[in-house]
């Protein structure tokens, strides 16, 4: 690991000061960005913790959302008793993801910032232009089994990693931001992400020194939610793919879904398409598929990872019927 | 080395932690992880170092009661916290009723990963008590936690055994959890 300067905020308005100095990054969990440091794959000179910030607090909003703080840990987060009764879908979310322990370090605003688990981004030897920009992609030609199949350019097929933020995704999840000069703003998750394009480095619309504080849960919509993860190993493993729905049902009839894909893209996939097709429709298998057809209309494979696209229908489809299930099975 | 206009004195730090009940000082090279001042600084060397990525779990400890990856954590930012390793679960006179059901259960083979698996469990069974559900719990909106056979095996499952001593390390939890003395 390269040698680095250590220091602690405690006012959140100072944090945007510390972290406008050259080289430096802010540091929270931890769990993903010292793992890069050690790999030398992220090497910044001045470290500033955040961690302590006062900035871990779940609270009701008048409307009946939630604020989370961007410096809870992702356990509290998923064991709150209000997330769990009315956002179940993202307590299932963040279970599904990482370790007890892990889960305990690890915040939500750090959760969103991780980076991919691209093994060519990890391996310091092969060309990556999201690592070092203009060297190229290896994962184009190399082993992409976990690779994506949406939104994907030919500078970079990475994936975003988390499960979290996919339950967000469905939910519509706003994220607060404090920039270096104070003003607050808030970025829809959905366009929080932007597109590899030519410039894969670039991840986010975050602008320099500005930081994660907060993301704000609109009320939850009607309907059974469900989150479902496909993986190789039954726990502790990314997804293949995953995906967030939420289903409301009057009768036998569809009459509002949420769909968001996890492990597809550069960011959580939310399937407007899909969503779509399901309104108002019969709950048959056959909506299903129609759903998963369209939300994979634009899909690509790379090779290794054509079996996302056919995996991907067949979890949707799944989930789907899974949710109907609760809806109709809890009102009679 | 440190090309940076940063002095080296600043790469160093100054901090405190109490470790097992006692507080302990500590000047360290920023870059220094939890585990490796535990283990280098303080001789602690119950925590084991595996993989140093946070993926074997064989450097569990407990921060402030909250089991987590030593490795994945550096000391400075733990300045007057409470940690707990292997070495302060017990007493001279009595081990942690999960350090008995160990033996008990013969939940091991080679014993590296045991440190961790029994810090994690500590914590592990702290938050079942809290009701905190899993990817294992049916209905996550439950406030109720039974910790069968599948439960255990999620929630350890940050805790790698390469001698897959896993039916033996299950069964020794739930000894513990069911309260039975053996």
């Amino acid at each position: 690991m390269k040698p680095f300067t250590y220091e602690k905020v405690t006012d959140p308005r100072a944090a945007g000061a510390a972290v406008s100095r050259s080289g430096a990054k802010f540091i929270s969990g931890g769990t993903n960005l010292l793992d890069l440091m050690k790999l030398e794959i992220e090497q910044p000179t001045h470290l500033v913790d955040i961690s302590r910030l006062p900035l871990k607090h779940i609270e009701d909003l008048p409307d009946g959302g939630v604020r989370i703080g961007a410096q809870a840990a992702n356990s509290e987060v998923a064991a709150d008793p209000r997330v769990r009764a009315r956002y179940p879908v993202l307590a299932e979310a963040i279970l599904s993801g990482a370790s007890g322990q892990l889960r305990n370090k690890a915040s939500i605003g750090g959760n969103l910032v991780q980076r991919t688990r691209c093994a060519y981004f990890y391996d310091t030897a092969a060309p990556c232009n999201k690592r070092t920009p203009g060297t190229g992609c290896a994962a184009l030609q190399g082993v992409n089994r976990i690779h994506a199949i949406l939104g994907a350019s030919d500078a970079c097929i990475a994936t975003h990693p988390s499960d979290m933020a996919v339950a967000m995704s469905a939910l519509e999840a706003q994220i607060e931001l404090l920039e270096p000069k104070q003003s607050t703003r808030r970025v829809a998750i959905n366009d929080f992400y932007g597109p590899p394009g030519s410039a894969p480095h670039i991840e986010t619309v975050l602008r320099p020194g500005e930081m994660i504080t907060a993301v704000i849960l609109p009320p939850p919509p009607p309907g059974r939610q469900r989150y479902r993860k496909v993986r190789d190993r039954v726990s502790y493993e990314f997804a293949l793919v995953s995906v967030a729905v939420i289903v409301a049902t009057d009768r036998e009839t569809i009459n509002a879904a949420r769909v968001a894909f996890g492990a597809l893209a550069y960011k959580p996939w939310r399937a407007i398409d899909a969503e779509a097709v399901l309104k108002g429709r019969p709950a048959t298998l056959n909506t299903y598929q129609a759903a998963a057809d369209a939300a994979m209309r634009s899909a690509v494979g790379r090779g290794h990872n054509d079996f996302k696209i056919e995996l991907a229908k067949r979890t949707l489809c799944r989930t789907l019927a899974d949710a109907v299930q609760m809806s109709i099975g809890r009102r009679s | 080395m440190n090309t940076s206009t940063n002095s080296a004195a600043e790469a160093v730090s100054r901090i405190t932690l109490t470790v097992n009940g006692q507080p302990r000082e500590l000047e360290l090279d920023t870059r220094t992880s939890l585990l490796d001042a535990l283990r280098e600084y303080l001789h602690l060397t119950g925590t084991k170092k595996g993989c140093d990525h946070g993926q074997c779990g064989a450097c569990t400890v407990l921060i402030n009661g909250r089991r987590i990856n030593s490795c994945l954590t550096l000391a400075v930012m733990h300045d007057h916290d409470d940690v707990v390793t292997i070495e302060g679960l017990s007493t001279p006179k009595a081990l942690h009723p999960l350090q008995a059901a160990f033996i008990e259960r013969d939940a091991f083979q080679c014993g590296y990963c045991t440190p961790g698996q029994i810090c994690s469990a500590v914590g592990m069974l702290s938050e079942a008590k809290a009701g905190w559900p899993s990817h294992a719990t049916a209905d996550v909106s439950s406030g109720q936690i039974a910790l069968s056979h599948a439960e255990i095996r999620e929630r350890m499952s940050g805790n790698i055994c390469r001698c897959a001593a896993y039916p033996n390390i299950v069964a020794a939890i739930r000894d513990v959890a069911e309260g039975v003395s053996r």
